[in-house]
C-alpha cells in the first residue's frame, strides 16, 4: 500500500534523504586531509583573549565510524522500506511480520488450547493442567477488573462468590466471555424525584434483611412495584436474562449502603465486560471459562459444607 | 568605546535563577520518584504524579536548563563578539517574560490545563508569550552576532545560533493549536500525523534545546576554564553541519512499533544511527581541548563537572542510537530504561556542563573569579556524580527486567508474568532511584549555599568591553 497520497511527496522522501545522506558525504570527504605528521596548525582568530583553534585533522577512527553509520542506511534502505515508495529488496513490511509471527504462534500454540476445545466445561474446570492455562491467561486479560484473586471490586464482579448476574450454567459464562456484556440499569431520579429514590432504597435494603426506616420501605414497595419489577421481579430476585441483579441475597455490585443505593437508583448504572470472541478465540475462551468456572466451585464447596 | 561595558545585569539574572529552577525542577523529580515508591504520597490531586511529572520535565527543560542557555548564550555572544548585548531592553524583557513563562507553567500545569503533548504542555496563552519572548531572544543574539567587532563568527555562537532558530520553528509547528476556550486548546493535527509532529518536535527539544545549545555552552566554557585552545576547528565543522541536518531525521525513532508508516520508522532509525558520529565530535572536540592540561583535572571541579559531563554526553549519544534500532526498541520502549537515557543526558551532560558553566560565571557576575569555596564545588561533583551513576544504573537494571518480563512467556504461550508482577519487581530500582535523585538534589542545594556566600555583600558588576585581538587575517 502506498504511504502517498501522490506521487510528489514519493519524490519529496527520496530527495530529501537522498540530500541529508548526500550531505554527510559531502562533509566527510571534502574535510578528508592527507596524513600529515608536524605541528598542527593554530588558527590566528582569537576571541575574547583566550579563545583559540587548532586545526587538527579528523580522527581517523571517528571517520570510519561515520561511514559505517552511513554505509548502513544505505543498506538499509536498499533492503527495507524507506526510501520514499521503494518497499526494499527483502519484502519486509511491519504488517506482514505481524501476519506472519500470528501465524507461527497459531500453529505452534493453537493445538496445545485446541485439545480442550471438546471436553465439557465441567471437566475442564476440574482439570489441572487446564487450569493453570487459564489461572494464566485469567491474569493476563482479566485480573486488571476482576482482580488477580477474582474477587472483583466496586463495580466488577466477584466471580468466586457463585453468585451470577447473567446466570452460572457453564455454557452461559462462556458466553459472557465471548460475547461480552452490557449492564445497564436506567436512572430513576428525575421520574422518582429525591425522596421517592429514597423511600424505593429503604425497601430494596429491607428485601435482604438491612436496616431501613419501615414507613420508608412501606412507601418503597409501592414505587418499586411500579417501575423496578419488570427488571428485578416482583420478588426481587433478579432476571438473570438481562443482568438484573437479585436484590434479595447478599451480594452488591456497587454497595448495599443508603447513599450507594441511592446513587444507583438515581444515576443508573452502565456496565461493560468486553467480548474476548475476536481477540481471544474459542479455544481459548473455553479454557477460560472452564477457570472462571473452577473458581465458584471451589469456592462454594466449603460454604455448602456448613449448611 | 573603551567606556562600554558588557550587559552582565540579565546574565546575572539568569545565571542566579539556573540555580534557583535547578532545586525547584529537581525537587519536584525527588517528589514523583518517591510517588512511584510510596503511592500514598499522591495527596491532593493538583499533586499527584500525573500533574507533578510533567512540571517535572518543563522545570527541569525550560526554567533550569533554558535559564542556563539565555545566560551563558548572552554571556558568550557579547564577549566572543566584542560588544555590548544589542537590544537592552529586549534582553530584559527575554528575561522577564521567561520568568513568566515559568511561573504560569508551576501554576497551571498543576492545576490541570494541559495540551497533553509532552514537553510542550503549555496551554495555547502560555504558548504565544513563550513565541513572543523567543523571537525577542533571537533579535538580541542575532542583533549581536550582527554588530560584532570581530570577522569570525566563534563556534559556540554558531551552536546557539541554531538552537534558538530551531527551537523557534519547533515551537512554532507543533503547538499549532485550536483554541477553544482560555485554557483549553486541540492540536491542529490528527492521529498519527499529530503523533509525528509531537515527536519531530521531541526528538528535536533533544536534538537542539538540550543538545546544541548546550554544546554552544561547552564550545565557550571548556577552553576558557581548560586554558587551551579548541582541538580541531575542521571537527567543529563538520560535526555542526552533520548534527543539524540529520536530527531533524531522528523523531520517528519515539515511534517504532505503531501505526506510523515502515519507510518513516525505517528512516527515524538509519539517521539516527548516522547522528553517532556527529554527536560524537562534539565530545571528542570537547575533551581533547584538555589534551596538555589532563593534570588540571585533578585540582579543578569546575573543570571536573565539564569533562564528566562530555562523559555522560558522549555515553548517552551512543546509548541513544543503539536504542533506535528496532530489535533494541523493541526491549527497551516503554520501559525505565528510556527514563534511565533521558537521565544520563539530562543530569550527566544537561545539567553538570551547565553546573560547571555556572561556576564559572557566578563569581564573574561579580568581579571575582573564583566561587566561595571550591571545596564545596569538588563536594557537589562527587555528590552529582554518585546521583547519577545510581539513578542510571538502577534504571537500567529495572529497564532491561521490565522489557524480558513483558515478553516471557510460557511453553503454552501465555505471559510469564502480569503486568503488575513488572511493578513489584521494579520497586527496589525506583528506591535507589529516589537514592541518586535526593544526591543530585543534595548537590544543587550546595551549589546554592555557595553561590549566596560568593554573592553576599559583593557588588555587580560589568566588565569593560575588550577590543578585539589585533591580528585577523
Amino acid at each position: 500500500m502506498a504511504d502517498f497520497v501522490s506521487g510528489f511527496w514519493n519524490a519529496w522522501v527520496m530527495v530529501l534523504v537522498f540530500l541529508s545522506i548526500g550531505f554527510c558525504v559531502f562533509v566527510l570527504i571534502s574535510n578528508t586531509t592527507k596524513r600529515t605528521s608536524g605541528p598542527v596548525g593554530l588558527h590566528d582568530h582569537v576571541w575574547d583573549e583566550t579563545l583559540q583553534e587548532y586545526n587538527n585533522p579528523l580522527p581517523r577512527w571517528w571517520m570510519y565510524m561515520f561511514w559505517i553509520t552511513i554505509i548502513f542506511a544505505i543498506t538499509y534502505l536498499t533492503l527495507y522500506p524507506g526510501f520514499g515508495n521503494n518497499q526494499g529488496k527483502l519484502g519486509w513490511s511491519s504488517a506482514g511480520q505481524w501476519e506472519a509471527e500470528q501465524k507461527a504462534a497459531a500453529e505452534k500454540y493453537g493445538p496445545i488450547f485446541a485439545k480442550y476445545r471438546g471436553m465439557d466445561l465441567n471437566a475442564v474446570a476440574a482439570d489441572k493442567e487446564a487450569n493453570a492455562m487459564g489461572h494464566r491467561m485469567f491474569l493476563t486479560y482479566c485480573a486488571q477488573c476482576h482482580g488477580a484473586d477474582a474477587k472483583g471490586a466496586k463495580g466488577f464482579p466477584n466471580l468466586t462468590d457463585n453468585d451470577w448476574l447473567y446466570g452460572g450454567e457453564p455454557e452461559t459464562i462462556k458466553t459472557t466471555i465471548l460475547e461480552g456484556r452490557q449492564g445497564m440499569m436506567p436512572p430513576f431520579g428525575p421520574a422518582l424525584g429525591a425522596d421517592g429514590v429514597k423511600d424505593v432504597a429503604n425497601y430494596v435494603r429491607s428485601l435482604s434483611g438491612l436496616a431501613n426506616d419501615s414507613l420508608r420501605a412501606q412507601r418503597g414497595k409501592e414505587i418499586f412495584t411500579q417501575n423496578c419489577v419488570a427488571c428485578h421481579g416482583p420478588e426481587g430476585k433478579g432476571t438473570p436474562a438481562v443482568g438484573a441483579p437479585n436484590l434479595t441475597d447478599k451480594t452488591w455490585l456497587y454497595g448495599s449502603s443508603e447513599a450507594t443505593i441511592i446513587e444507583t437508583v438515581t444515576h443508573g448504572r452502565t456496565n461493560r465486560m468486553p467480548a474476548w470472541k475476536d481477540f481471544l478465540g474459542e479455544d481459548k475462551v473455553h479454557l477460560l471459562a472452564g477457570y472462571v468456572l473452577s473458581l465458584s466451585k471451589n469456592a462454594a464447596a466449603p460454604a455448602e459444607e456448613k449448611k | 568605546m573603551q567606556s562600554q561595558t558588557y550587559n552582565y545585569k540579565v546574565v546575572r539574572q539568569f545565571a542566579i535563577m539556573t540555580v534557583v529552577w535547578g532545586i525547584v525542577g529537581m525537587l519536584v523529580g525527588v517528589i514523583v520518584a518517591a510517588q512511584l515508591v510510596w503511592p500514598e504520597l499522591n495527596v491532593a490531586e493538583w499533586l499527584h504524579f500525573g500533574r507533578l511529572r510533567p512540571l517535572h520535565t518543563n522545570a527541569v527543560i525550560f526554567a533550569f536548563g533554558g535559564c542556563a542557555l539565555f545566560a551563558t548564550s548572552y554571556y558568550c555572544v557579547q564577549r566572543t563578539c566584542h560588544t555590548r548585548l544589542f537590544a537592552p531592553g529586549l534582553a530584559a524583557f527575554t528575561f522577564w517574560g521567561w520568568q513568566l513563562v515559568i511561573l504560569l507553567a508551576a501554576i497551571s500545569l498543576p492545576l490541570g490545563f494541559t495540551s497533553g503533548k509532552e514537553y510542550a504542555e503549555l496551554e495555547w496563552p502560555i504558548d504565544i508569550l513563550i513565541t513572543v519572548v523567543w523571537v525577542s531572544y533571537a533579535v538580541v543574539f542575532f542583533g549581536t552576532i550582527a554588530t560584532r567587532k570581530t570577522t569570525h563568527i566563534y563556534v559556540a555562537n554558531w551552536f546557539y545560533g541554531a538552537f534558538i532558530l530551531t527551537v523557534a520553528l519547533l515551537h512554532l509547528v507543533n503547538s499549532a493549536e485550536v483554541p477553544v476556550t482560555l485554557t483549553k486548546s486541540y492540536s491542529a493535527y490528527a492521529g498519527v500525523q499529530d503523533a509525528m509532529i509531537q515527536w519531530w518536535y521531541g526528538h528535536n527539544a533533544v536534538g537542539f534545546f538540550l543538545t546544541a545549545g548546550f554544546l554552544g555552552m561547552m564550545y565557550y566554557f571548556v577552553p576558557k576554564q581548560a586554558g587551551r585552545p579548541v582541538y580541531s576547528y575542521r571537527l567543529s565543522v563538520v560535526h555542526f553541519w552533520a548534527l543539524i541536518f540529520t536530527y531533524m531525521w531522528a523523531g520517528p525513532h519515539h515511534l517504532h512499533f505503531t501505526a506510523l508508516p515502515d519507510w518513516t520508522q525505517s528512516v527515524g532509525m538509519v539517521f539516527s544511527l548516522i547522528l553517532l558520529a556527529p554527536s560524537w565530535g562534539g565530545m571528542i572536540n570537547g575533551i581533547m581541548t584538555l589534551s596538555g592540561a589532563w593534570h588540571k583535572l585533578r585540582t579543578d571541579p569546575i573543570l571536573k563537572f565539564l569533562i564528566t559531563s562530555l562523559s555522560f554526553y558522549g555515553m548517552s549519544t551512543f546509548e541513544g542510537p543503539m536504542m533506535s534500532i528496532k530489535t533494541v526498541n523493541a526491549l527497551s520502549h516503554y520501559t525505565d530504561w528510556t527514563v534511565g537515557h533521558v537521565h544520563s543526558g539530562a543530569l550527566g551532560w544537561v545539567a553538570m556542563v551547565s553546573i560547571g558553566a555556572m561556576y564559572y560565571l557566578i563569581p564573574r557576575m561579580y568581579g571575582k573569579t573564583e566561587m566561595y569555596s571550591t571545596k564545596l564545588i569538588t563536594a557537589h561533583f562527587w555528590i552529582a556524580t554518585i546521583g547519577i551513576v545510581l539513578y542510571i544504573a538502577s534504571m537500567w537494571i529495572s529497564g532491561v527486567m521490565q522489557g524480558l518480563m513483558w515478553r516471557a512467556t510460557n511453553p503454552d504461550g501465555t505471559l510469564t508474568y502480569s503486568f503488575v508482577e513488572a511493578v513489584k519487581a521494579s520497586y527496589p530500582f525506583w528506591t535507589i532511584r529516589v537514592l541518586g535523585g535526593v544526591l543530585f538534589l543534595t548537590g544543587m542545594l550546595i551549589m546554592f549555599y555557595n553561590m549566596v556566600k560568593t554573592i553576599a555583600g559583593q557588588k555587580a558588576y560589568e566588565a569593560p568591553v575588550l577590543a578585539p585581538a589585533g591580528a585577523h587575517a
